[in-house]
């Protein structure tokens, strides 16, 4: 091939790119113009007519905890086990669910020499299935068998967790170096240990960053279950919210306390990924 | 150990190509060939790293090829393998890689929770302290430079008490003075631990000075097999295929003249005599 013709072929894949691109957005807008198309013309009022009174709440909510001043922080105080029952749903639910996530991804991942191959395909369907469920749906199940209490919810997060911590951390293993892996292989080193010494020592902080995005969400999805009878800050907030006009405040003291736990999360995983990663040696 | 007819096809490319050698006494033997010649495929079908498509290769009477898990590891312990990528744990401390040598032979649950008692991280310091790099022992593998890696790679494959060391382009990435180190290094282990030293190399003048065989590769065939000394510019022409002589001082990377005192080979053998 002459360069001229190589030149030629360069810009006609340019072209090509060019057109791809543009026929992605045009898609987008596309989409977006049916979804709020198809969404106006279902509401009873406009979406527009809606965006009016969508701050309306939320100043209510504010306005009220202005008004009732230090004892706002009261509330915090009076919602805090609420919290922490959430917290220890999340918490719980996160342990749980990541443990069994760790044992799905090393038998799910395509680099590690899992044997037979077929277990590699398996496990990954195992986990879509597990992701399939909202967590709400097993939550109410689960409630309907054993009952309201913290328990059902916890299960219910944990089984989601599984699977959605599972497809992350196979991700994770799948871009790990092989050299190491083939290094311990080299000396003889069993499957287990090939995976303890080769492998996790490089995807730990990676799988600790999704291990906190994971318990982060989690909380949220605890205090969504709460709704349905779960208990914890959920429990609380569907009274208050529920309740309309009057409850304003601690609601506000609810949300308060969410946000925290949110922030407190973050901070530790930053701190933990830190110390991980630049942190002393061994794992 | 008797390698014979040793083969492995890739789809329909035949990387090595019916190779059959036998190394009787301990001896360091270097493997020399164009890229492509099949010298990595014979070394990791030894380890057992890639299946061979055919042939045997027999230690002490048995195939080692057709060994199955257990005794399979137990092998890949006793014949050590030194990559040019080092292939260490870039985030584990030095010390930690070379206990890993030792992974063969300790309980799995034991060594999940990296259980290794004293007198297994007392040898692994002796390790690190043969090769100069004890000092080093608590950092990280990933801090140190190119050459300080491969001599935790040459400790940790001590640390498996090795019937037999393989290296495969152990140099290839290594500036010439931590080559020379680490050259030196693998030439102990034939002196010192009287163990069969099998390494591929680059460059002919390595070969010449730290082995007592040269085996040369062709797309895949063994081309020639002998002591270094009838390496000639003839032989070297038919190994790599060149159509012209080869200048061995333009690819050499040996720090200055070689005189024969400074001769590794020699002076083992004054030592050994």
């Amino acid at each position: 091939m002459t360069a001229d013709t190589i030149q030629l072929e360069i810009i006609a894949m340019e072209k090509r790119r060019k057109l791809y691109s543009t026929i992605g957005i045009l898609l987008m807008i596309a989409v977006l113009a049916s979804g709020y198309g198809l969404a106006s013309s279902m509401n009873s009022g406009s979406f527009l007519n809606g965006l009016e009174k969508f701050f309306d709440y939320p100043g209510e909510i504010v306005r009220e905890a202005w008004e009732a001043g230090s004892g706002f922080f009261a509330l915090v105080l009076q919602f805090l086990p609420a919290l922490i029952e959430t917290l220890n749903i999340a918490g719980a639910a996160t342990l749980v669910g990541g443990a069994a996530a760790v044992v799905l991804a090393f038998l799910g991942s395509s680099n590690l020499g899992v044997k037979p191959p077929v277990i590699i395909s398996v496990v990954r369907r195992i986990m879509d299935s597990m992701r399939a469920f909202p967590e709400l749906i097993i939550a109410l199940f689960l409630i309907f068998i054993l009952g309201s209490s913290p328990v059902p919810a916890m299960i219910a997060v944990a089984f989601h967790t599984a699977g959605a911590l599972g497809k992350l951390f196979s991700e994770v293993n799948e871009n790990a170096d092989a050299a190491p892996i083939e290094g311990l292989e080299s000396c003889g080193a069993n499957w287990l240990q090939r995976m303890r010494y080769g492998v996790l020592p490089q995807v730990l902080p990676n799988f600790l960053s999704y291990f906190m995005l994971r318990f982060e969400i989690n909380v949220r999805a605890s205090a969504i279950l709460g709704f349905v009878g779960a208990g914890g800050i959920g429990t609380e907030l569907r009274r208050t919210i529920g309740w309309g006009r009057g409850a304003g405040d601690e609601t506000a003291a609810l949300f308060f306390l969410l946000i925290l736990s949110i922030f407190a999360i973050d901070q530790l995983s930053s701190f933990m990924r830190q110390r991980l990663v630049s942190g002393k040696a061994g794992s | 150990m008797i390698v014979n007819e040793l083969s492995k096809h890739f789809g329909t490319v035949t990387a090595v190509d019916a190779v059959s050698f036998r190394i009787e006494a301990p001896q360091m033997v270097g493997v020399i060939g164009p890229s492509g010649a099949g010298k990595s495929t014979m070394l990791r079908m030894i380890n057992r790293l890639t299946e061979a498509s055919q042939g045997s290769i027999r230690v002490n009477g048995r195939d080692i090829l057709h060994l199955k898990g257990k005794e399979k590891r137990r092998w890949q312990r006793d014949c050590a393998m030194i990559f040019q990528q080092f292939n260490l744990v870039p985030r584990l401390d030095v010390v930690t890689n070379v206990l890993l040598g030792r992974l063969n032979g300790h309980s799995t649950l034991k060594s999940l929770f990296s259980i290794f008692g004293k007198s297994l991280v007392e040898e692994a310091l002796a390790a690190l302290d043969r090769l100069g790099i004890a000092d080093q022992a608590l950092q990280r593998a990933e801090t140190l430079s190119g050459g300080q890696q491969q001599r935790v790679a040459i400790a940790r494959a001590l640390m498996q008490k090795p019937k037999m060391v393989l290296a495969d382009e152990p140099i290839a990435s290594l500036d010439p003075l931590s080559a020379e180190k680490v050259m030196t290094s693998l030439r102990e282990i034939r002196t010192r631990d009287k163990l069969t030293v099998i390494c591929n190399l680059h460059t002919l003048d390595t070969a010449r000075t730290y082995c007592d065989r040269i085996i040369g590769m062709h797309k895949g065939r063994i081309v020639f097999d002998a002591a270094p000394a009838k390496l000639t510019p003839d032989v070297v022409r038919d190994i790599y295929g060149a159509d012209h002589a080869l200048d061995e001082s333009v690819t050499s990377t040996s720090i200055g003249e070689r005189s024969a005192g400074a001769d590794p080979v020699a002076s083992d053998v004054k030592m050994a005599s």
